[in-house]
């Protein structure tokens, strides 16, 4: 990979023909980094990607998150941000009693969610799509939300081997937090692993065929 | 003029031995490691996060907290564990050394933790701390306008020396040590300054460039070190 490491307040690339992206900033002619990380230039946007550091939320990103507390009309959830996260009693397609939203998630109970809105006030959760919503049974697993891509590969290549392979269903959270549900013990723990496999590996190029190739030796 | 010789025959714009190293916490959201020859500070990132208690909270900006540690063994004489007023000094003024540079504002409500620590002391442990706590900040992925680096200068009698030891430090002969820590930018702004004992203002201006020099040289391995930490994982 060509994509060159870089530290703060180094200058990147110098011309008035490029756009500063995500982690850059324009000063005089040149544009600087304002984070640690590799640049990825694309069509003239130089941006940075960050590679290591706490979990930033974005808007549309789909997080796994807990129940930390419950709310006259809604639950608090930590998705591992700065802020917690709101989801709204409204969200909930049933008619839910206001003194018993205990029925429908507890206190520590894992759910997967959409951030839909952020503002000063926190951040908005979704739960009003197929797939999200409580997590009843599988298995949680962390990683460093820095590798999330990579888990997940290019237009979810990776994720789709992985559910192949190994038969389970995978939900990855831009926060890291991975849900595995499959048929048996056996086959989640398979699916954990390549998971770990693919955060040790995560600079290798060509990871998909090293995947591929790890899964026939585990045969 | 009698002609001053180093205790450790270093030349006078010469550094101690310098190791640097990112990534050594595991738990923590960044950190780093910095040695000046014994010297050697640890500094450990966490956050942004929520600041609690909450009428700490400053809605319009984040904020910064710094505190610096020597740890009990750090030193020949065991020192008294905990904070004391050196360390909450030291602890601020590493605050106001970091904070020009860190961009903070973008967390409102939010602070940031930076936890310093001196493994072994010999000399120039805020200065390994300030070095250390820039490289910690990087690797957390915060925000920042450049890097800092900070080196001190001494005086011995009447000559100017890069990175002081203990043993310079205590210089008694003549006219006495004087100590100056000083922070650069990775532009060569001044970010922080101290100074203990007496020095004319034509000779500070010559510390002042002398120490712009070595910090150079520092923000190089710092850089360097933070590049080698992708390297290693590639």
């Amino acid at each position: 990979m060509d994509r060159k490491a870089i530290t703060p307040g180094e200058l990147i690339i110098e011309g008035e023909d490029y756009l500063p992206g995500e982690g850059t900033e324009k000063r005089g002619k040149g544009i600087y980094a304002q984070k640690f990380g590799l640049v990825e230039e694309t069509n003239k946007l130089i941006r940075i990607i960050p590679l290591s550091g706490t979990y930033q939320p974005r808007r549309g990103n789909v997080v796994i998150g807990k129940v930390e507390n419950i709310n006259f009309n809604g639950w608090i959830i930590d998705i591992g941000a700065p802020e917690n996260g709101f989801l709204s009693l409204m969200e909930v397609p049933r008619y839910v009693n206001k003194d018993a939203l205990e029925e429908v998630m507890e206190i520590g109970d894992m759910v997967v969610a959409k951030i839909w809105n952020m503002n000063k006030r926190g951040i908005d959760l979704s739960i009003k799509s197929r797939g999200f919503g409580k997590i009843d049974e599988g298995m949680i697993i962390r990683i460093n939300p820095n590798k999330v891509p990579r888990v997940i590969g290019k237009e979810g290549s990776m994720v789709s081997l992985i559910k192949d392979e190994t038969g389970c269903n995978i939900t990855v959270g831009q926060n890291g937090v991975i849900w595995i549900q499959g048929d048996t013990i056996e086959k989640e723990l398979l699916a954990k692993e390549a998971i770990m496999f693919i955060t040790e590996n995560c600079f290798v190029s060509g990871l998909t065929e090293e995947v591929k190739k790890w899964f026939e030796n585990k045969k | 003029m009698t002609t001053i010789k180093r205790p450790d025959g270093r030349k006078f714009d010469e550094l101690r031995k310098i190791e640097a190293k990112v990534g050594i916490i595991p738990n923590a959201d960044g950190s780093a490691m910095f040695s000046f020859g014994d010297t050697i500070a640890i500094a450990a990132v966490y956050g942004p996060k929520k600041m609690h208690p909450q009428h700490m909270q400053n809605p319009e900006k984040g904020t910064l907290r710094c505190t610096y540690n020597m740890l009990s063994f750090s030193v020949t004489e065991r020192a008294r564990p905990g904070q004391n007023r050196r360390s909450q000094e030291i602890g601020k003024v590493t605050e106001w050394a970091l904070s020009p540079i860190v961009l903070i504002d973008k967390y409102p409500n939010n602070v940031v933790d930076v936890h310093i620590n001196i493994i072994q002391a010999n000399a120039s442990t805020r200065c390994a701390g300030i070095n250390a706590a820039a490289m910690a900040l990087a690797h957390a992925g915060i925000p920042m306008k450049g890097m800092v680096s900070s080196v001190s200068i001494g005086k011995l009698d009447k000559q100017l020396v890069v990175d002081l030891c203990k043993k310079e430090e205590d210089w008694e002969e003549g006219e006495g040590a004087t100590d100056i820590p000083i922070t650069f930018t990775n532009e060569g702004e001044i970010t922080h300054m101290q100074l203990d004992g007496k020095i004319t203002q034509k000779q500070l201006k010559e510390a002042i460039e002398l120490g712009r020099k070595a910090c150079k040289e520092i923000y190089e391995i710092q850089k360097k070190a933070l590049k080698d930490a992708v390297d290693e994982e590639k």
